[in-house]
């Protein structure tokens, strides 16, 4: 049943992709297409992920025609459904979105491709987790890669976004190889491509087994976009549209997240260097994220920065997940795979909804620096408190979902401090990595969220910004309100997760004491809702018969106050990059005021990726040295190739003639 | 003791008992420097009178800079029903717990810093920008002070690990709790604003972090803030207290006792420290919260080296 409703919904995307195609220049016709049939296919496709979840069974089907080498076998598991879920979950929120955003550009360019390969991306997304076959699974992944690259390259006239799209698809291709490799070694294992029979061969020797991983955490990891491998992400996803950069950097990264999930379990019980080995990753992106977040202007650069950070975090918390597999603790592996898995849902939900208010922001003002905007809570209400939940839940701040996933990684850190040897020590490193990862997000939402919405306009921009539309508005909302639910009523949510976590973690059952806390977080948003309604109260009962005055603000009795003396978005993050001045390599050129009655000063700075500046393009400019000597003999003569092809000729007879005589 | 009686007794203790530490706080420093000083029940009297007066908002402001102090003392007072006060536990105490205290202060910071930068003054921004920084840098601290008591106890609630202390033999034995509850009143100190970190008394805009961030808030919702920064002080005094006292699981008149006079005594701490120590430049104030850090990560470090008590 379940797995039927899969299968029409990706006919119902393929099949509006295709009429949105021969919509042809009938542009609103092909966005009316396309769009009613996304959230057409992920209403069954959520319906089926829900029964799924509901239920235990794993449904398998086969096509009876073949693909060269392997099958067309798919199937739904609880890991392929909770991700079958974030998948249609985000990409309903965001084609409604879409629907709306893409109208702006009517008449200027041809948006029908930005809708085909919106719904061609999709379908990739979900094949790619109900493939059951490593080379439908790697044909999926490709059809993700290709129908992305077409999305972010939307604007193509702009010299940016192509190179923002290159860098995409050369990162793409090379972790691509990394995965053939990986199927290649489980296939010359198992006799097979399908999952079943890698399954069935049992877990692989401990050196292939750490191959593997390895293998799958570079091929994965540069999807997911795990430092240093991210370089691609933070220029792909703000060239894309907002809608599109919700779907990519709300559920299309996670794929890698799923895949690495996916092979760990194939490769049986894990050593504790693999969770170490994630530990130190997860902490490495997530800070890294965080921080290069803090320095961006952009507003877009800046939430592409973030998903590296929440990247981070699941990969901390499937780092907890198999620290306690290693050593056989079900509540620290429930944890860790829990909060991870719960962290994909979640950071779909809010980044979506962040990408959707950025997208708003965008097409109320024409601009994406931070510093040209200001003061916009006034003219776009409904996008300045929803972009406010997002704000709050990627904080990981309660009552909002992002604390619940994070609460879940950090309970289980706590207690995987109890594990045996390096298991222990590796599970506590998460906690305060964890700890400043949080304290960094507030700073930087506390900034995004304070520079964008409140204060004075800096610009005449923000000034001339009106609210968004409604089918901008109502995704935005929906989302906002999903934040809120899965924040308050945590128990909702481990509910859709823990098919999955059980199924990951090889267990058999939802450890005591993990539902508990979680229902204990109900009571604490509860009750925090009530104190907050409360203080409200009193706070209207005080004030009651006395005066309310607007008033200027305090500016030490100085008069000529402009709104460009406001705090900027890079003055804000000053204090907090400071300390980090080395880690970052910021370029500043500033021209300090001087004497006592200074004419002009200014300060620009940048800071531009040190993975790729530092390690990437010397790492490429090694290896392409070094394919450099092969250049010798591409001479391009013509004469020098006959003697080539007469050298091998002569070679290949003369050992054919010696393995014939012997 | 069951039943509402000790959720009384720690609604009562939470509600009504802050200002008065904050009172002490101020009378040792009198005391030190050879004054008289306001008396010990000052701060009520400045919160009751805030309450009663009315409110000028600034012009740019919008509903956040109204939800900012509500929702700084609506998380407070619920950090402050997790602790545990009089007794071993606290009414909303439950397994995690602890994460959950960490992050309603979050939530707080959250909302002060955003109302401030409402304002558009670049006074208040500068604020924020400087309470958003410390925040940042305090966080591993207090994570690493809750490793060292959470971990050997098995248990990631203030319920769990704080009744698990080992107190027969606190000191040499387990000298990791030591530096647990050196660290604590370091993150205290900087979550509290007070000196070394910053100094609640400088009337500077320029020099100051906490309270430049508040500067344009008037009235019932300067009362909150006032009193919202002394329940925090209160509860991080509670926890410290918890550390380094035995307060029987149990409560009663003893536990009430103990924790009313240790709250005291953190508040005369911090007074004579206020008194005795210069304030950090800005600049070196992340440097020393890091420190402190490692010092904690040193305690983890030994106590996963011995194996946990």
């Amino acid at each position: 049943m379940s797995l039927d409703l899969v299968i029409v919904s990706l006919g119902v995307l393929l099949a509006s992709a295709l009429l949105a195609a021969l919509a042809g220049r009938r542009d609103r016709l092909a966005l009316a297409l396309g769009t009613v049939g996304a959230v057409g296919a992920s209403v069954l496709g959520v319906a089926a992920a829900g029964i799924r979840l509901a239920g235990t069974d794993n449904l398998v089907a086969e096509t009876p025609w073949r693909l060269p080498l392997g099958r067309i076998a798919i199937g739904l598991d609880a890991l392929s459904a909770f991700f079958l879920l974030c998948v249609y979950l985000v990409a309903a929120l965001a084609a409604v979105y879409g629907a709306g955003y893409l109208k702006a550009y009517l008449g200027e360019r041809r948006i029908g491709p930005a809708v085909i390969f919106f719904n061609i991306l999709v379908t990739a997304m979900v094949g790619l987790v109900v493939a059951r076959d490593a080379v439908l699974f790697l044909v999926a992944w490709e059809a993700m890669t290709v129908a992305s690259f077409f999305l972010v390259t939307f604007e193509d006239d702009r010299e940016t976004t192509r190179r923002a799209g290159f860098t995409y698809l050369v990162a793409s291709q090379l972790g691509a190889v990394a995965l053939l490799v990986l199927f290649a070694l489980l296939r010359a294992r198992a006799g097979g491509f399908g999952f079943g029979a890698m399954q069935a061969a049992g877990a692989p020797p401990a050196g292939l087994a750490a191959a593997c991983f390895l293998l799958a955490l570079v091929g994965f990891g540069t999807k997911a976009g795990f430092w240093p491998l991210h370089v691609w992400l933070p220029d792909a996803h703000p060239a894309a549209p907002s809608h599109v950069s919700a779907l990519m950097s709300g559920v299309m990264i996670k794929m890698g997240i799923y895949g690495l999930l996916r092979i760990v379990t194939l490769l049986g019980a894990p050593p504790v260097w693999w969770g170490a080995l994630l530990v130190v990753s997860g902490a490495v992106s997530g800070l890294a994220g965080v921080l290069y977040a803090l320095a961006q202007h952009d507003l877009k650069r800046l939430l592409a920065y973030h998903s590296v950070e929440n990247v981070g975090i699941i990969t901390l918390g499937v780092g907890v997940g198999l620290l306690g597999a290693s050593r056989g603790d079900p509540l620290v592996t429930f944890l860790g795979y829990g909060g991870a898995l719960l962290h994909v849902l979640n950071h779909g939900l809010f980044k979506g909804l962040l990408f959707q208010g950025a997208g708003s922001v965008l097409h109320a003002t024409g601009v994406r620096d931070l510093d040209a905007l200001g003061g916009l809570a006034r003219r776009m209400p409904v996008t300045a408190l929803t972009f406010l939940v997002g704000a709050v839940a990627i904080s990981g701040l309660p009552p909002l979902n992002g604390f619940v996933s994070e609460w879940l990684v950090l309970v289980g850190a706590f207690r995987g401090g109890s594990l045996a040897g390096g298991a222990g020590v590796a599970a506590v490193a998460v906690l305060p990595v964890l700890a400043l990862i949080g304290g960094l997000a507030v700073a930087c939402f506390v900034k995004v969220f304070g520079v964008l919405f409140l204060g004075v306009a800096r610009t005449d921009a923000p000034a001339r910004a009106h609210e968004a539309g409604p089918l901008m508005r109502v995704p935005m909302v929906l989302g906002a309100a999903l934040c809120v639910l899965l924040g308050v009523a945590p128990l909702v949510a481990i509910a859709l997760a823990a098919p999955a976590v059980l199924e990951v973690g090889g267990l058999t059952e939802v450890p005591a004491g993990v539902v508990g806390g979680l229902a204990s977080l109900t009571s604490v948003a509860g009750v925090l809702l009530g104190v907050t309604a409360l203080l409200v109260l009193a706070r209207a009962a005080l004030l009651r018969r006395r005066s309310v005055s607007v008033g200027p603000v305090w500016a030490c009795g100085y008069e000529g106050v402009t709104p460009r003396m406001q705090y900027t978005a890079a003055s804000f993050a000053e204090p907090v990059l400071a300390p980090f001045g080395a880690a970052i390599q910021r370029t500043v050129h500033a021209e300090l005021p001087s004497g006592y009655f200074p004419a002009s000063a200014r300060y620009d700075d940048h800071v531009s990726d040190m993975a790729g500046e530092r390690l990437l393009v010397p790492a490429a400019r090694r290896v392409l040295a070094a394919f450099g000597r092969v250049r010798v003999l591409q001479q391009g003569r013509l004469q020098l190739y006959l003697a080539y092809v007469f050298v091998t000729l002569l070679v290949l007879l003369i050992w054919q003639v010696g393995a014939a005589g012997r | 003791m069951n039943g509402p009686i000790p959720v009384l007794v720690h609604a009562v203790l939470l509600v009504m008992l802050p200002p008065l530490v904050l009172g002490v706080v101020g009378k040792t420093k009198s005391w030190v420097a050879g004054r008289i000083g306001p008396p010990i029940w000052q701060p009520y009297a400045d919160v009751l009178k805030l309450l009663r007066k009315g409110v000028v908002m600034g012009a740019p402001t919008t509903w956040v800079f109204r939800a900012g102090p509500i929702v700084g003392l609506a998380s407070v007072l619920v950090a402050g029903l997790i602790v545990p006060l009089a007794a071993g536990a606290g009414p909303l105490s439950f397994e995690g717990d602890v994460i959950a205290f960490a992050a309603l202060l979050g939530l707080g910071r959250f909302f002060t810093m955003a109302a401030a930068l409402d304002t558009g003054s670049s006074f208040e921004g500068m604020g924020a920008s400087r309470e958003a920084a410390f925040g940042a840098f305090t966080e591993p601290g207090l994570f690493l002070v809750l490793a060292i008591v959470c971990v050997p106890a098995r248990s990631v609630s203030f319920a769990g690990a704080w009744t698990a202390l080992p107190w027969d033999a606190w000191g040499p034995r387990h000298p990791v709790f030591l530096l647990a509850a050196a660290a604590l009143f370091v993150v205290l100190l900087a979550e509290n604003a007070r000196i070394p970190v910053d100094d609640p008394a400088t009337h500077l805009e320029l020099t100051m972090v906490h309270e430049v961030m508040v500067l344009d808030h008037s009235g019932p919702d300067f009362a909150f803030i006032v009193y919202g920064g002394a329940v925090k002080l209160f509860v991080f005094a509670a926890l410290l207290v918890h550390l380094l006292l035995p307060v029987p699981a149990a409560g009663g008149w003893v536990g009430a006792g103990l924790l009313v006079a240790g709250v005291l005594g953190v508040g005369v701490l911090v007074g004579a420290v206020e008194s005795s120590v210069a304030r950090l430049r800005l600049t070196r104030v992340p440097g020393f919260l890091i420190g402190v850090a490692a010092l904690a990560a040193v305690g983890v470090a030994v106590l996963l080296a011995r194996g946990q008590p």
